[in-house]
C-alpha cells in the first residue's frame, strides 16, 4: 500500500512556504489559525538546534489550542538548549485544500518548516474519533503514511494520549507510542533519536533502543496471531528489546503546572489558563477510562496551585482559570484552595471554574464561594444515570433525593440552569431506566419552578456509553442503532417544552468511535481506506461520513459488529492486553462481576481494594523516596461502610 | 453613590503584521488581556455581567494592518498616565506596537461617535497594473457607484473621500468611517477591478471630528 496523494515536493523551504502563504490566506476561514506568531509561542534557531519536533495535535487549532498536554510538551522540548518544539494542527478542510493547491506542505507554526524536516513528529491521541486527521496531517506534511514505509530520512512518528492505551489500530501509522504521562518519556524519546542520529545507525536500531525506554511500546517488534474466529489469539514480542506488557509510564511526582501558554490571537474552544489540581482518581465509576488509567492520585499543593494562577494570569491576562481533574470535590483540601483562590482573585473580574464536582450540597457551597458576587450561568451535575439501579451497576451511587437536593440548593443559591449529564446504552440498560432520565430531568426542574418559577431550567445532555479498554466494561457489548435510536426518541418526545433542554450524540459517530476503541491491529486497513474515502473530522458533526467508514470495513472484508456488538468472554486475549494500565486484569474481572450482581464499590479513599497501582511501581516509589508518590491515606475507620459487603481483596 | 473619578486614557497603536488576521472582536480581546497583563487598573461597567470600559474607534477589517488604531479605557484612579504607555508596551504581544497615551475628557463623546473618516494606503504589489492611473480618473469622474454588499445596493461614491495614485504600486484612499455610512476599501479595490486579497492595506489614519461642531452625536 501506497499513501495515494503524496503532495508534490518542491524543496521548498520555510521562507518559500511563509511568502505563498500570504497569498493563501485571505482566502480561507479564520486564518489566525494558520500565522503563529503568537503571544508566549517559543521560536528557537532551526539551524542551530540538534531535534527539531513537531508536536501534532490533530483536530483543527481552536481545539489543539486548547489542550493541556501539548503545552507541557512543548515547554519541556523548548527548555532543553539543544532541542525544539513546534505546533502542528489539522488544516480545517479549506485549509487544506488551498495548501494542496498551492503545492504547499504543512508546516510548524514557529519557523515554517515543512513537517518532513523535523526529526521528531509527536501526535497527541486523547479520542479515537480523529485517527484519520493524523493521516491528513502526516500525508500533508509530506510524511510516508506507514510506519512501515518510513526510510532513514523520515521522522519519526510517536503517539500518545488517553486512546493510546489501545495502540493497535493506529499501530501502522505510529513508530511507537508512549503509554501513560509524557512528561519525562518524551525526552528520553528525543535524547534516543539525538543518539541515534549521532551513531548513522539505521532506523530499526532507533525502534529497538526506543523499545528499552520504560512506558514506550513500538508496534513493529511485536506480532499477533489470530484464533480461526477471529479473536486474538497470541501476542508476541519478535525482538528481545521489546517488553511484553508494557507498564504505562507516570512521574513520580507531578511537575510544577505550566503558567506560560500561548496566547492566541482568535477565538479558540477554552481561553483559559488551566490548572491541573491532582492527577487521577479514586472513584471508580466503571465506564470510565480515564478514573482507571491515570491511577494513582497526586495533588498539587494548594500553594502552587495559587501560584500558577498569579504566574499564569501575569502571562497570559486570560479573563478565566479552569481548575482541572477529574473529580475535583475528592481533591484533599479543596475548601482550602477555594478559600484561598477566592480570597485572593476576588474582585479581579475572572471566572474562575471548577468542573467535576460530586452531587452533594457542599459542591454548591465551593461554587457559591469561589463565583462571590459573579454572575451565574449554568450547574453541571453528571449523574450518569438515572435509576439507583443503574448508578449501582456502573458504580456511580448517588441517590435520587441527593441529586433532588443538591438540585434545590443550586437554584436557591442564584443558578437558573442545571446541565445534567447522563449515558444512554449502559450495561443492562432498559426502557424505564431511559424514562428515568425524563423524570429525573423533569424532576428537577419542577424544583427550580418551586424556588425561583419560570426563569429555571434544565439542559439534559445525554451522551451514549462506549465501552473503552482498561475498564470494568471492556468485555461488554455496545447497544444496537436500533436500541439507541429508540432510547433517544424516547427522551426527545419526553424532554420537550418550556425550561427543558436536550442535546444528544449521533448514534453513528458513537458507533466509529466504539469500533476504534477496542480495535486491533486489522483496523489500520480500515482507517486507511475511510481516510482515502475521505473520511476526516470525524468527531465533527459536519464531517463525519459514515458512509466512507461502511464501504471502507466493506472494502476490507473487516465486520465491525466484531469489534462492538458481541460479549467477549472474560478468558479471551483482548488486543490492548499488551498494555499495562498498572490497574490488574485480575481487579477489572472481579469489578465487572460486581457490576452484574448490582455491587459497588466504595471511593478508594475509604477502603483499599488493591487494584494493583501500588505494588506495579514499587520500584518507582524506591527510586524517588523523597518524592514518591502514595494512594491518598484511607480514611480511619470511623465512617461505616454502608450497603457494601467487602471480600478480602 | 458617586462615581469614583477614573483616567479616561487614549492610546494609540499599531497593527502590525503579526496580527494581520486578527478580526475586530479579537483584536478588543487581545488589547483587554494586554491591559491586565500590564496590571493596569481597568474599570468595568456596573451590573449583572460587568464589561470592561475599553473602546475601540472603528473596526479593521481582517487582513489589514494599520499604523493609526485609537482606543479609549477608563482606568480606577491611582495610575499616572505617564506610567500608561511603558507598561502597555511591557505587556504588549507581538503586534500591537503601542505610540502613544493622554487622558482625554470624561465627558467626551465616545471614540465611534468622534471618527468621521479614515485614510488606508494600498500596496498593490508587483506588478502593479499599468492602466491604474486611467481606472483612478475613472472611478473618481463617475457620479455614483452603485454596489452590492451583503443583499443591498448602496452608492460607494459619496463615501469615497478621496482617491489618489501615489506611485505606481502605491495607492492612497480616504472614507467615511461614520456610523451607518461606512466605505469600505475593499469595495473601492474592487470597484477599480482589483482583487482585494491580492494586495496590503494599511489603515493610515482616522480623521475626528472637530471638538466643537460635535455634527455625529445622535
Amino acid at each position: 500500500m501506497a499513501p495515494n496523494s503524496t503532495p508534490a515536493q518542491p524543496p521548498l523551504t520555510a521562507a518559500d512556504i511563509e511568502l505563498r502563504l500570504h497569498r493563501l490566506l485571505p482566502r480561507v476561514q479564520k486564518p489566525g489559525r494558520y500565522t503563529g506568531g503568537e503571544l508566549n509561542q517559543v521560536v528557537k534557531d532551526w539551524d542551530a538546534t540538534r531535534l527539531r519536533a513537531a508536536l501534532v495535535f490533530p483536530d483543527v487549532y481552536d481545539l489543539g489550542m486548547s489542550n493541556l498536554g501539548i503545552a507541557i510538551l512543548y515547554d519541556i522540548l523548548n527548555r532543553q538548549p539543544d532541542m525544539l518544539a513546534e505546533r502542528v494542527y489539522t488544516p480545517w478542510p479549506d485549509m487544506e485544500a488551498g495548501l494542496r493547491a498551492a503545492g504547499l506542505p504543512l508546516y510548524g507554526l514557529e519557523t515554517k518548516h515543512p513537517l518532513h524536516a523535523f526529526d521528531l513528529i509527536g501526535v497527541s491521541l486523547p479520542y479515537e474519533t480523529l485517527y484519520t486527521n493524523v493521516l491528513t496531517v502526516l500525508d500533508l506534511g509530506g510524511v510516508p503514511l506507514l510506519a512501515a514505509e518510513r526510510g532513514q530520512r523520515d521522522p519519526l512518528v510517536i503517539g500518545g494520549g488517553h486512546a493510546a492505551f489501545n495502540p493497535e489500530p493506529m499501530s501502522d501509522f505510529i513508530d511507537a507510542f508512549v503509554i501513560g504521562e509524557g512528561e519525562e518519556a518524551l525526552l528520553e524519546i528525543a535524547r534516543a533519536v539525538l543518539d541515534w542520529k549521532a551513531s548513522g545507525g539505521p532506523r530499526p536500531a532507533l525502534l529497538r533502543s526506543l523499545a528499552e525506554l520504560r512506558g514506550v511500546y513500538v508496534p513493529s517488534l511485536y506480532r499477533v496471531t489470530y484464533a480461526p474466529d477471529g479473536t486474538p489469539d497470541r501476542i508476541e514480542a519478535s525482538d528481545p528489546a521489546a517488553r511484553l506488557p508494557v507498564l504505562k509510564r507516570i512521574v513520580p511526582r507531578l511537575p510544577p503546572p505550566l503558567t506560560r501558554f500561548v496566547v492566541p490571537y482568535v477565538d479558540v474552544t477554552h481561553n483559559r489558563i488551566p490548572v491541573e489540581i491532582q492527577r487521577g482518581c479514586t472513584r471508580g465509576c466503571r465506564f470510565c477510562q480515564a478514573g482507571m488509567i491515570t491511577r494513582p492520585v497526586r495533588e498539587r499543593p494548594v500553594a502552587e496551585i495559587v501560584d500558577a494562577i498569579e504566574q499564569g494570569l501575569a502571562h497570559t491576562g486570560y479573563e478565566e482559570v479552569g481548575l482541572l481533574s477529574l473529580s475535583s470535590s475528592d481533591y484533599g483540601e479543596i475548601l482550602e484552595l477555594v478559600r484561598q483562590v477566592s480570597a485572593r482573585f476576588a474582585g479581579r473580574h475572572l471566572n474562575i471554574n471548577l468542573p467535576s464536582l460530586r452531587i452533594e450540597s457542599f459542591s454548591v457551597e465551593l461554587m457559591d464561594l469561589l463565583h462571590g458576587e459573579a454572575s451565574r450561568s449554568g450547574f453541571t451535575l453528571a449523574p450518569e444515570a438515572a435509576t439507583e439501579r443503574m448508578r449501582e451497576i456502573i458504580n456511580k451511587p448517588v441517590s435520587t433525593e441527593q441529586v433532588l437536593t443538591t438540585a434545590r440548593e443550586i437554584y436557591r443559591r442564584g443558578w437558573h440552569s442545571i446541565k445534567l449529564y447522563f449515558m444512554i446504552g449502559h450495561p443492562s440498560e432498559t426502557l424505564e431506566d431511559v424514562q428515568a432520565i425524563a423524570d429525573l430531568s423533569k424532576a428537577v426542574l419542577a424544583e427550580g419552578r418551586v424556588l425561583i418559577g419560570p426563569r429555571a431550567s434544565v439542559h439534559a445532555g445525554v451522551s451514549t456509553f462506549i465501552p473503552k479498554p482498561h475498564t470494568p466494561f471492556q468485555w461488554v457489548p455496545c447497544d444496537t442503532l436500533e436500541s439507541i435510536r429508540a432510547k433517544q426518541s424516547l427522551l426527545k418526545r419526553q424532554l420537550r417544552g418550556p425550561g427543558l433542554k436536550l442535546s444528544w450524540t449521533q448514534p453513528e459517530e458513537t458507533q466509529l468511535e466504539a469500533w476504534l476503541s477496542r480495535g486491533d491491529r486489522r483496523l489500520g486497513a480500515v482507517i486507511l481506506e475511510a481516510w482515502r474515502r475521505g473520511a476526516h473530522f470525524d468527531a465533527w458533526q459536519e464531517h463525519f461520513n459514515h458512509a466512507a467508514w461502511m464501504q471502507a470495513f466493506a472494502a476490507t472484508g473487516i465486520d465491525p459488529a466484531f469489534y462492538t456488538h458481541r460479549e467477549r468472554p472474560i478468558d479471551e486475549t483482548l488486543p490492548w492486553d499488551v498494555i499495562d494500565a498498572g490497574v490488574r486484569k485480575s481487579f477489572l474481572t472481579e469489578d465487572y462481576l460486581w457490576s452484574l450482581q448490582g455491587r459497588t464499590r466504595l471511593d478508594c479513599r475509604e477502603r483499599c481494594f488493591a487494584c494493583g497501582i501500588l505494588p506495579k511501581f514499587a520500584a518507582l516509589r524506591r527510586e524517588h523516596p523523597s518524592e514518591a508518590w502514595e494512594c491518598p491515606e484511607v480514611r480511619s475507620p470511623a465512617r461505616p461502610v454502608v450497603a457494601v459487603s467487602v471480600e478480602a481483596p | 453613590m458617586t462615581e469614583p473619578e477614573r483616567l479616561r486614557c487614549r492610546v494609540q497603536f499599531d497593527k502590525t503584521p503579526a496580527m494581520r488576521f486578527t478580526g475586530h472582536l479579537d483584536l478588543y480581546r487581545a488589547l483587554e488581556r494586554t491591559i491586565r497583563r500590564a496590571g493596569l487598573p481597568l474599570a468595568y461597567s456596573r451590573g449583572f455581567t460587568p464589561h470592561p470600559k475599553l473602546q475601540l474607534a472603528a473596526a479593521l477589517p481582517l487582513g489589514f494592518t494599520s499604523c493609526a488604531e485609537v482606543a479609549d479605557m477608563w482606568l480606577e484612579q491611582g495610575i499616572e498616565p505617564a506610567q500608561v504607555l511603558t507598561r502597555l508596551q511591557d505587556a504588549a504581544p507581538p503586534g500591537l506596537a503601542f505610540r502613544d497615551a493622554a487622558p482625554v475628557a470624561p465627558r467626551e463623546p465616545t471614540l465611534q461617535q468622534q471618527v468621521v473618516e479614515a485614510a488606508y494606503a494600498i500596496d498593490l504589489g508587483d506588478p502593479a497594473p499599468l492602466d491604474m492611473e486611467a481606472r483612478v480618473g475613472s472611478l473618481l469622474a463617475s457620479p455614483e457607484l452603485r454596489r452590492h454588499r451583503r443583499g443591498k445596493e448602496y452608492d460607494l461614491r459619496p463615501l469615497l473621500t478621496s482617491l489618489e495614485l501615489a506611485a505606481p504600486g502605491r495607492l492612497l484612499m480616504q472614507l467615511s468611517a461614520r456610523e451607518g455610512a461606512t466605505g469600505r476599501p475593499e469595495e473601492v479595490l474592487e470597484a477599480l477591478g482589483l482583487d482585494p486579497l491580492s494586495v496590503r492595506v494599511e489603515r493610515t489614519a482616522l480623521i475626528f471630528a472637530p471638538r466643537a461642531s460635535d455634527a455625529t452625536a445622535t
